[in-house]
């Protein structure tokens, strides 16, 4: 059954269609939200020299692979946008999985990770550096999920050609989650 | 910008995308690059090229990825104002905890609870390195809640 579109989301009064223009309000408050944990993140880091030591527990090289994973789901996303332009609701849609699929790597990544420094003794009450580490990794790695998730359903429509607008609004989204690991990775793995 | 909803009289999509040939392989590649000189940069173990191949090679990365991938210089100007006033919100905030957070003592107040904290930590620190540390997971997870 298919219902009326909402005449919220036809109208665009700021110049701006409606869908995006709410991706931006969501990256705006985003931006508060993470950059106020890795604002006290770094300022915690100058005044606690003793978190060397512990920082200097983290796995670097899986640090990067995650980065790279990251940056090619994102070249993923973009490439979905070019062909949602072209009206080409499939390969939009398969670029779109394979988005997905960077960030289900990235999250088995982190797993493995988590799991590794969990078994030597760093939990999230170890300390205080292991309580930002895994706030900050958590948090990213849970707008990973959601990402995918939200990914899912848009690629569901886009390869039945409907609703490609939603694509750019996605990868807008999944670009910010990029950006946010694009910092947190010199932070949390390369800051020795 | 390729709106599928119907349109309103009102509406004006923004073109976003059409037009302009960017080639996201090569902006790709170009992160990749700058991916793997942040990860060698501070194997010099240089202070100043950690800083620069770490975070400097992150803030172009950052807008690299805004620029190309998000196309926010194709957007309405106002969208970058806010992103750049909720960045500005930010730095307010680090700039009104920050004294407290990084200083631990000041004119007729200590924070003793904070430099326990750190001399426990590199204690706990040191020894674990002079002989305590097992492979990469060297250092123990000193307890320093405060």
């Amino acid at each position: 059954m298919a219902f009326p579109r909402p005449i919220a989301t036809t109208r665009s009064v700021t110049g701006i269609p409606t869908g995006r223009l709410a991706v931006w309000w969501v990256i705006a408050s985003e931006i508060v939200i993470f950059g106020g944990v890795l604002g006290s993140y770094i300022m915690h880091r100058l005044g606690h020299s003793d978190w060397q030591y512990q920082s200097a527990n983290t796995n670097t090289w899986a640090g990067a692979f995650n980065t790279l994973v990251l940056l090619t789901s994102s070249l993923c996303a973009v490439l979905a946008h070019q062909a949602a332009e072209k009206k080409d609701g499939p390969k939009a849609a398969r670029f779109l999985m394979f988005t997905v699929l960077g960030g289900l790597t990235f999250l088995v990544v982190k797993a493995f990770e988590w799991t590794n420094e969990i078994k030597h003794g760093y939990t999230l009450t170890s300390n205080t550096f292991w309580s930002f580490y895994y706030t900050a990794a958590g948090l990213h790695g849970f707008h990973v999920l959601a990402g995918m998730v939200i990914m899912l359903f848009v690629a569901a429509d886009a390869r039945k050609n409907r609703e490609l607008q939603r694509v750019e609004n996605i990868g807008i989204y999944w670009h910010f989650v990029d950006v946010v690991w694009i910092f947190l990775f010199p932070l949390l793995y390369i800051a020795k | 910008m390729s709106d599928t909803a119907p349109a309103a009289p009102t509406a004006a999509p923004a073109p976003h995308g059409e037009g302009h040939h960017t080639n996201y392989v090569k902006i790709w590649g170009i992160l990749v690059v700058l991916l793997v000189i942040s990860v060698l940069g501070p194997m010099l173990e240089i202070r100043a090229v950690t800083l620069i191949t770490a975070f400097g090679i992150a803030l172009v990365k950052a807008y690299l990825v805004a620029k190309h991938f998000m196309h926010i210089s194709l957007e309405r100007k106002w969208i970058t104002y806010l992103m750049v006033t909720m960045l500005a919100l930010m730095l307010v905030m680090v700039g009104g905890v920050a004294p407290d957070v990084l200083k631990h003592d000041g004119l007729r107040w200590e924070n003793v609870a904070a430099k326990e904290s750190v001399k426990k930590g590199n204690e706990a620190g040191e020894k674990a390195a002079h002989g305590g540390g097992h492979g990469e997971h060297g250092a123990a997870p000193a307890g320093e809640h405060h």
